[in-house]
């Protein structure tokens, strides 16, 4: 009885087309943020802070952005990484060189070096499909790692790459203690999930999607093939662009180019299938759970290890933890292919039910 | 002159390596359509659990050879059972995500065997320039590559003539066509995935044997395996021939490349320039060598 | 108000030949298509004519023959750039996108009348939450048109043959075109499905005078609703008239009743 829908009647297509259509969802949607930006800043310590909530948030971001590529216009990227780097490299590169360069306008031109970038290496995807286009990505993952740590220019010549993100400041104030990093990134996440929310349900989303159903049949009706696979891959880019730069300035604060390995663009294609291919919801799930889950599991160790009496050998953690989450990914592939947003969708449904289920 | 021959015919040794990686994923790809990711990490585990036997535990080396192989044979047929069969008919990308998820289980399950380091592995052949070869042209063959390629040349003629002469062989390419009409015509499709799961895992072994010994066994060798992608792409997917050829076109490309190009550019090209190869091959031949265009019917 | 008078001829195709390796598809078809008429292409299995809506809107290029559409003559088209031109079709094989509801479906149709960039749609303000809404209206009379209101929000993949047939129907509908090609529209169908179909082809062909090619086995519908029609075998064109003139072909009986070589 609490989910329902009943009673509300859309009168105009408008209110049938807004961003939530049904009230309760939007009551979530604004309590979610309402808890964000005003309870976790009250509440949550540093470690929460910087080590758990602003992680998670960043990779939020970038899933969103390998799911609007991967789950939204059929297209599989095994380089979210690389393009990460792009964006964090970029954003230092106009901070450095540009004098007086807002750390707001270099975040967005680093996403737009991202987008250029992920729009280059796209090119193939009009001739090449499925896992050949993957072998395609693989070849950005490898190269531009490759480049950044070869050509010293990017990183101001420091030694193997290393970058030390600048300190942020936005007009004249200073983001450096935990709490206004944190805030700083929610408040760029949440716009930009926002916009991604409204673009897939949009013309530009429904043009991903067609390429991603049926191509023959989306360029038969007038989209131009080209047009929309590169504008999944500058908008995809763009996102992972923006997050790889919030990674440097926002989280590590130092970074270096084997940090955005194959194995960060694994964990965050983990985290899409996970959450759900094909929804921004999942991706901040299958963030949330990529995150977490280490933190659980070396908890559950701890007492673990206590329980009986036996030091665990100091790599079984992070082997186990791999072999879980490989065993995961299959799982889920196998039980919910529609990944954790599809179990909150029929949790819904449950719930529309609810108390009186026949 | 010479250095270009010796690079060229050392690329090429090391190409005949690659191809053998490759011919897992044909092998794979063929009988059930799966572009199996693993085979890297099914290449790590293979040598992985060779080794411990080997060193750990004091095994005969036919007899580690032995028990390794039960162990790969075992986890294909497990991998059949427990991931592809439930995944049957599903699209070919969730099929691929699932074996990236079965990569990161061996690669865990591997380490938790053998530990993060890396562990030497001599299986009685050095690495050496042969003395003979050496005096005569003035060119360096290693002993080791050599002897690999003799090996690796030595399995691809035998599996290929396994998959075009027997029976099982016939069985394989009937499934690689078509599941549901191999079915129907009363061929037991559980059954050749099984044995081509163990094929490759004996493939598997053997490549990691070969590449654990020159590199050391590590989990580096999930990379050189995903080498063996360019290879494919080169090759097409369901081509041993192409397998073949695709491997030492990339072997020998990448050597060059390195020596000839690298100068330029700083050198390590070696770590992307196959892939970009691979990539600018697609744009002109999407197919690959030996694939077979498809022509899209709507 | 009576729209339908048979006007000029808006497409000609001549001397079409089209294969794939050594497989000859079609061989020198030449015919023509006037507007607001119901042009009707039949003919056995593998005849060539679902390759000759393919070629007409440029999913398949032919190696040989002009195409004349409007007035501008060339060797091939391109398939956005036919859609843009007005032509919109269905497949034999319904190509609805699967992953999306029969609005959303039906929406994709109207793409090429959405001017709003990225961004707009991004931040949806201004042009891109009107253009929804004026869409989303023209959509709802398609909707109306066809009766398919109590699906608007299904998930194509779950609906059944014959209504997925008509959402593919009101998808091309959605862009207006002016020619619209159906490859099989009643294929697998019963015969009341049959029916309403005729009269939903009918009707479009009446009420918006499009031009409508359709590729049909069913010969009872198409004696009736077509004003000519094309007979196609083995990639050749072996008759070409109203329904009477090739009823009454001898070319055409032999292929379908078969004759003695």
């Amino acid at each position: 009885m609490l989910y329902r829908e009943a009673g509300q009647f859309k009168s105009s297509y408008a209110a049938d087309q807004q961003i939530f259509p049904i009230r309760q969802d939007r009551i979530a949607v604004g309590a979610v943020l309402v808890f964000a930006f005003i309870v976790v800043p009250l509440t949550a310590d540093q470690y929460w802070l910087s080590a758990i909530l602003v992680p998670f948030l960043i990779f939020s971001l970038a899933a969103i952005g390998l799911n609007l590529l991967t789950g939204y216009a059929g297209q599989l990227s095994l380089g979210t990484a690389a393009f990460m780097a792009v964006g964090a490299f970029a954003a230092y590169n106009f901070l450095l060189r540009v004098p007086g360069m807002p750390v707001l306008v270099a975040f967005v031109l680093a996403g737009a070096c991202a987008a250029l970038v992920g729009i280059l290496f796209g090119l193939p995807s009009l001739r090449i499909k499925g896992f050949y286009l993957a072998v395609a990505t693989l070849a950005a993952q490898f190269f531009i790692v490759w480049a950044l740590t070869k050509f010293g220019w990017f990183s101001n010549y420091s030694s193997s790459g290393v970058i030390n993100a600048q300190k942020i400041e936005i007009l004249g104030y200073r983001f450096d203690s935990p709490l206004s990093k944190y805030l700083l990134t929610l408040s760029i996440v949440a716009v930009l999930a926002l916009a991604a929310k409204n673009m897939v349900r949009g013309t530009v989303g429904r043009s991903w999607m067609a390429v991603r159903d049926m191509d023959v049949a989306a360029e038969v009706i007038g989209f131009p093939m080209l047009r929309t696979k590169l504008s999944a891959f500058a908008v995809s880019s763009f996102y992972c662009g923006v997050a790889g730069a919030l990674y440097a300035f926002c989280y590590l604060g130092t970074v270096e180019p084997e940090g955005f390995n194959l194995d960060l663009s694994f964990r965050i294609l983990f985290m899409i299938i996970l959450g759900g291919v094909g929804s921004i919801l999942g991706s901040f799930l299958g963030a949330a759970f990529i995150v977490l889950f280490p933190i659980f599991l070396n908890s559950v160790a701890g007492p673990l290890e206590h329980a009986i009496g036996v030091k665990l050998p100091a790599g079984l953690m992070s082997n186990l933890e791999l072999m879980i989450f490989g065993a995961l990914i299959i799982l889920f592939l196998i039980v919910e292919p529609h990944g954790l947003a599809r179990l909150w969708q029929i949790g819904k449904e449950k719930l529309r039910l609810w108390p009186f289920p026949h | 002159m010479a250095f270009f021959f010796e690079v060229l015919i050392g690329g090429l040794l090391s190409g005949v390596m690659y191809s053998l990686v490759a011919l897992g994923f044909v092998l794979i790809y063929k009988a059930s359509g799966v572009f199996n990711f693993a085979q890297g990490a099914m290449v790590f585990f293979a040598a992985m659990a060779f080794v411990v036997l080997l060193q750990d535990h004091g095994v005969n080396f036919w007899i580690a050879f032995a028990l390794a192989l039960g162990m790969m044979i075992l986890l294909g047929l497990a991998t059949e059972k427990f991931v592809l069969r439930p995944l049957v008919n599903q699209p070919q990308i969730t099929l691929f995500m699932a074996t990236i998820g079965l990569t990161f289980f061996i690669e865990g399950l591997a380490q938790l065997l053998g530990g993060a380091n890396v562990r030497g592995l001599d299986i009685g052949i050095q690495d050496e320039p042969i003395a003979a070869i050496a005096n005569a042209t003035g060119i360096n063959v290693s002993r080791f590559d050599l002897a690999a390629a003799g090996v690796a040349a030595v399995l691809v003629t035998s599996l290929a003539l396994f998959f075009s002469r027997t029976r099982i062989g016939r069985a394989l390419r009937a499934v690689a066509d078509d599941h549901q009409a191999a079915l129907a015509v009363g061929i037991p499709l559980h059954q050749i995935w099984g044995i081509v799961w163990a094929v490759a895992g004996f493939v598997a072994l053997v490549a990691g044997m070969l590449w654990g010994a020159r590199n050391g066994v590590q989990f580096a060798l999930t990379f050189v395996a995903l080498k063996a992608l360019p290879v494919l792409i080169l090759g097409g997917f369901e081509s041993i021939p192409g397998a073949i050829l695709g491997g030492l076109i990339i072997g020998a490309a990448e050597k060059l490349a390195e020596v000839y190009l690298g100068p330029f550019v700083g050198g390590g090209i070696e770590g992307w320039f196959p892939y970009v190869l691979a990539l600018l091959f697609l744009l002109v031949r999407p197919e690959g060598l030996f694939g077979e265009k498809h022509i899209d019917r709507v | 108000m009576e729209q339908r008078r048979i006007g000029e001829v808006i497409l000609r195709l001549e001397d079409i030949s089209l294969a794939f390796g050594g497989v000859k598809a079609l061989s020198e078809v030449s015919f023509d298509v006037r507007e607001h008429e119901v042009r009707a292409i039949i003919g056995p299995n593998g005849a060539g004519k679902s390759s000759m809506l393919n070629v007409i809107n440029g999913v398949y290029h032919p190696q040989v023959g002009r195409i004349t559409y409007r007035g501008t003559q060339r060797q091939q088209m391109v398939p956005h750039e036919a859609a843009r031109q007005g032509i919109a079709r269905t497949f034999q094989n319904i190509a609805l996108f699967k992953g999306m509801s029969v609005l959303d479906n039906i929406m994709t149709g109207r793409n090429l009348k959405m001017k709003a960039t990225i961004l707009e749609q991004a931040i949806r303000f201004g042009r891109a939450g009107r253009e929804e809404l004026e869409h989303r209206r023209k959509v709802e009379e398609i909707i109306d048109f066809l009766q398919i209101q109590h699906i608007r929000r299904t998930p194509v993949g779950k609906l059944p043959y014959g209504l997925q047939k008509r959402v593919e129907l009101a998808r091309a509908l959605a862009a207006e075109p002016d020619l619209l090609l159906l490859d099989e529209p009643m294929a697998g169908m019963n015969v009341e499905e049959k029916q309403d179909m005729c009269r939903f082809v009918l009707d479009v062909n009446e009420q918006y005078g499009t031009t409508i090619v359709l590729i049909e086995h069913d010969m009872g519908v198409v004696m009736d609703i077509s004003d000519r029609v094309v007979v196609l075998d083995y990639g050749r064109k072996i008759g070409d008239g109203t329904p009477d003139d090739v009823r009454a072909n001898k070319a055409v009986i032999d292929a379908y009743l078969g004759v003695a070589h």
